[in-house]
């Protein structure tokens, strides 16, 4: 078959093209290699390309499929972000700290992806330990925006979002801990679902933020990302904070009509701050869904304002601790000759972390110092508690929230880099779902300036489903989702 | 005026779960370094905890044993700083909403009184691994074997008035443990950890500045750390000086103690909820089945002593108070047969042996039953108490049980009258001399004289002979000859 098709392909046409034996996963994952190879030097968003291991999976799912029998998703190439533990395959975060960094154990994510027969084309770049929104704080270089290289991928799951829209990958694990698959999902032109807290299990994947963080996927599609949240999503007995709850096949619901469907419309989300083209697709995406059967119901999310510093309260200070294990001690980056047990801390520390990761660290610890917790962390909690009932509130009378993933399109590289408060605002909207720990998802609805624009589809707990159907009917009538960036041809394909 | 000392507590005791409080490891002590550290254990990037239910339970036995409240609601908090062996550089542990509330025991003192300590919380947490400061020139090797095995903390008020009542309580909580079976109660082994905080003020007054003088891991050395730092402080007041608030070491060789840390130079632990693990909600029913099933406690045990086996007060206590102790006495009590003879072996012979071996009861060398074959041999008759010590220090050496030492070493006692006779009658024969003094001795001298007879006696049977049959077969033939 045509080379240049296939890396077009859907995971589900994928999957069906596996089927039906129109092409070998070994076939399709040459041809992903290929690609990177070629083209990944441009965008930077792979930091380990796993050549060897990714053929010898593909094999073993051609295998698989032969004998009948093997899971829908045997055979597909993915990425997974380099913050998912790979046994034997360097996990660096993002980070100096962990670049000598092999686990000896896979995350349950992994470990879901590699039973479902999926083929791992390596490691997506991200900020570091997931902090950041535009991936410039990656210690492996920045990713560039396949639409305009000189713009931010967003981040952190900017690796992720970049490798996809470069059709580098059909599919890519990523995490969200404010907004970190919706973000660059709509800077890139995707579709990334940050599902219910809880529902995707934690175990090997490293923490930022443990009570905020959530895996989820990143496509093309809302179906294709469908599929994927099929592998994902497990109750895992290693986290303690996944939930017991059965995992729904989450295609069944995705050619529900919309009809009836109330969405709630956050007036606080449409105040100043957001760019008038983003508002306009917005609001020409929710003309379609109202198209489509459903009613559009204004609402209001009275503590919206407090989300981001709620969050960059709590976020920090749980990073504090979580990040202290990098010590030099066990595993990762230890400095050369220390001279005793403070000067091996100080070293280490000040030589394996970032700066936005120092920033983030030593906020967190103020807010937790003695004298301080009350005003800082545990007021944060009380906000977070009032942002919760916000939502509660609304879902009572709404099905799913509605508006614009992130205030305006990809900016410019080292535009914000000396504003960390104007960089925190990048995730406005995103960042009040994780404290409330509710589902969110991204999905493009169109462009300003030929940039893609995200619409950001909130849902109630464990509502997945729903969530994938509003997308999955808005993607049926609409193509921004099948637009692709230029300069994605290989050399010899031109 | 006098001072007065007052003392509160701080109890570590590791929870004798199979596997640590947040990982599968193993929790043996002893093995080689590393080799019980999971990914966890290491603090992995990406690994999680989940809490060992069986740390939740026996936590639980003990608030039901020390009369406590059991918290409905209970929550692992983060508690930050850095050190080598703590890998995660925070431990897991609780604060706000601790597992036990306030809760209380009684101790009993030498002179019988009895007081009331109260507790004020007991709480789970993890403990940390070793820093190895020898054999590394120059580093230190870290072993994370212990790292995350289960702790309960428990915390008392500042109840105590002297060492003596510090080191009863202290004796109590080992008591209630090692009989609820939640901790092995091994002191040597670090099982169990006294930190001590010391303050002295004149009665009446408001409470003095206290030290804390952390890790005793032996009563011994918690009386002798208790009385050094009360006489240090009343010194420096006495001197004019002022107690700072500090942490103190105690070396139990020198018998020294030093400033480890003054309060100034303490950490600010930065406590915080762990977002790992969320709040643990236990219900009615639960601790209710806990505590239909709660084994014997040390004062019931006592009482039952008392009443079953008809022992004293302080034999009851003496036996009944470790729970190893009292499963050795019943095993051999019952092996025996002679519930007294058995309590005098073991509180005698048994015990001075073990304290000067420095071993636990249940180290002993000695088996229960072991120790009942041969009670049961004095009691029978067929040795004497002296003969006794013989077959003890054969068991205590070589092992084996009384019967076979008995047998091989030839120390069946001669009871058989004639005998008897006979040797006496010969000793008689031979002792021309000390016959005719005894015949011609006064008669309230006479008694005495006996004993050069006896030993001659004993000494011809190689000590077999019944010294009570002798005495009277002697004593006979001798009265015969006047």
């Amino acid at each position: 078959m045509n080379d240049s098709i296939m890396h077009n392909k859907t995971i589900a046409e994928i999957i069906a093209g596996l089927e039906a034996g129109e092409f070998t996963s070994v076939e399709i994952t040459q041809h992903y290699l290929k690609r990177i190879k070629q083209l990944d030097r441009k965008y930077n968003s792979y930091i380990t390309v796993n050549e060897t291991s990714a053929l010898a999976q593909a094999e073993a799912a051609d295998q698989r499929r032969a004998k009948g029998n093997a899971p829908a998703f045997c055979g597909v190439p993915i990425a997974h972000k380099d913050i998912f533990c790979t046994n034997g395959i360097r996990t660096s975060c993002g980070s100096k700290m962990l670049d000598n960094f092999v686990p000896p154990y896979d995350a349950t994510v992994v470990e879901n992806f590699a039973n479902a027969g999926a083929v791992v084309l390596g490691k997506t770049n991200m900020d570091e330990f997931a902090m950041g929104s535009s991936n410039e704080t990656s210690f492996y270089g920045p990713v560039k925006n396949p639409w305009n290289i000189n713009t931010v991928p967003g981040g952190s799951s900017g690796g992720s979002a970049a490798a996809i829209a470069a059709h580098l990958a059909p599919g890519a694990t990523a995490t969200d801990t404010g907004g970190s698959i919706r973000q660059p999902a709509a800077l890139c032109g995707i579709t990334g679902l940050k599902p219910t807290y809880g529902r995707v299990s934690r175990w090997g994947m490293i923490a930022f933020a443990s009570s905020l963080d959530q895996g989820g996927p990143m496509a093309r599609t809302a179906e294709d990302c469908a599929l994927m949240l099929n592998v994902m999503a497990s109750f895992d007995p290693k986290d303690s904070t996944s939930i017991d709850r059965e995992v729904p096949d989450y295609t069944t619901n995705l050619n529900q009509s919309l009809n009836g469907l109330k969405i709630g419309i956050p007036r606080e989300y449409f105040e100043e701050g957001l760019n008038p083209g983003t508002e306009q697709a917005v609001k020409n995406a929710l003309a379609e869904l109202e198209k489509q059967g459903a009613t559009l119901v204004s609402i209001s999310l009275p503590h919206t304002k407090l989300a981001v510093p709620a969050y960059y309260v709590i976020a920090p200070a749980e990073a504090s601790a979580n990040l202290s294990r990098f010590d030099g001690v066990r595993y990762g980056h230890r400095c050369e000759d220390p001279k005793d047990l403070r000067d091996m801390y100080m070293r280490t520390r000040a030589e394996g972390f970032g700066e936005e990761v120092k920033r983030r660290i030593l906020v967190g610890a103020y807010c937790l110092s003695a004298g301080y917790y009350d005003a800082y962390y545990r007021k944060a909690q009380q906000v977070r508690r009032l942002i919760k009932q916000d939502f509660v509130d609304a879902f009572e009378k709404v099905d799913v929230i509605m508006g614009p993933t992130s205030p305006s399109p990809a900016f410019e590289f080292g535009s914000k880099g000396d504003d960390p408060v104007a960089m925190y605002l990048e995730d406005i909207y995103t960042i009040a779902t994780n404290l409330a720990g509710l589902p969110g998802m991204s999905a493009p609805c169109g462009f300003v300036d030929n940039k893609p624009v995200g619409l950001q589809i909130i849902g109630n707990y464990f509502d997945e489903s729903r969530m994938l159907n509003v997308a999955h009917q808005f993607q049926l009538a609409t193509d921004w989702h099948k637009r692709s960036p230029e300069g994605l041809e290989l050399e010899e394909a031109k | 005026m006098e001072w007065e000392t007052v003392i509160g507590l701080e109890v570590h005791a590791q929870l004798a779960t199979k596997s640590k409080i947040f990982s599968g490891s193993s929790t043996t002590f002893g093995a080689e370094p590393n080799t019980q550290a999971s990914a966890l254990d290491l603090a992995m990037p990406g690994t999680l905890p989940v809490p060992n239910e069986q740390a939740y339970r026996y936590a639980i036995m003990f608030g039901l044993a020390i009369d406590a409240d059991i918290a409905r609601t209970s929550v692992f908090e983060r508690k930050n700083y850095f050190y080598p062996d703590l890998p995660k550089a925070y431990q897991t542990t609780q604060l706000e909403k601790p597992i036990v509330g306030p809760g209380h025991v009684e101790i009993e003192l030498a002179d019988g009184t009895k007081k009331t300590i109260r507790i004020h919380h007991a709480h789970l947490e993890e403990d940390a691994g070793k820093s190895l400061h020898e054999d590394f020139h120059g580093m230190s090797g870290i072993d994370l074997n212990r790292a995350g095995t289960p702790l309960v903390e428990i915390v008392s008020e500042p109840d105590m008035r002297s060492s003596e009542e510090a080191v009863a309580f202290a004796k109590k909580l080992h008591s209630i443990v090692t009989s609820l079976g939640i901790c092995d109660g091994e002191m040597s082994q670090g099982s169990m950890r006294f930190d001590v905080n010391i303050s002295v003020r004149k009665p009446g007054e408001e409470l003095g500045t206290r030290t804390e003088t952390k890790n005793l891991n032996s009563f011994r050395f918690m009386e002798d750390a208790i009385k050094l730092e009360v006489e240090r402080q009343i010194d420096l007041i006495e001197d004019g000086g002022k107690v700072i608030q500090e942490t103190r070491l105690y070396n139990g060789d020198t018998k020294q103690a030093r400033s480890m840390r003054s309060k100034e130079e303490a950490n600010d632990y930065r406590y915080f909820p762990c977002p790992d693990l969320l709040p643990v909600v236990i219900e009615d029913d639960y601790i209710e089945s806990i505590r239909k099933e709660l084994p014997e406690l040390p004062d019931a045990r006592q009482e039952r002593f008392i009443t079953q086996y008809g022992l004293s007060s302080y034999d009851a206590s003496a036996l009944g108070s470790d729970a190893n102790m009292a499963l050795y006495f019943e095993t051999a009590a019952k092996d025996s047969g002679d519930t007294k003879l058995t309590a005098n072996w073991i509180m005698g012979e048994l015990s001075a042996r073990l304290n000067s071996a420095d071993l636990s009861i249940k180290h002993s060398p000695l088996s229960a039953e072991q120790l009942a074959g041969m009670v049961s041999r004095i009691a029978d008759g067929t040795i004497s108490s002296k003969m006794a010590k013989q077959v003890f220090d054969g068991m205590w050496n070589n092992g084996g049980d009384a019967d076979s030492i008995i047998e091989d070493q030839g120390l069946k006692q001669v009871s058989d009258s004639g005998a008897i006779e006979a040797m006496v009658d010969e000793v008689i024969a031979n002792s021309d001399k000390q016959v005719d003094n005894f015949r011609n001795a006064d008669e309230s001298k006479r008694p005495k004289m006996l004993g050069y007879f006896v030993g001659q006696i004993m000494k011809a049977s190689k000590g077999q002979a019944n010294p009570q049959q002798v005495n009277e077969i002697l004593l006979k033939k001798l009265n015969d000859l006047l």
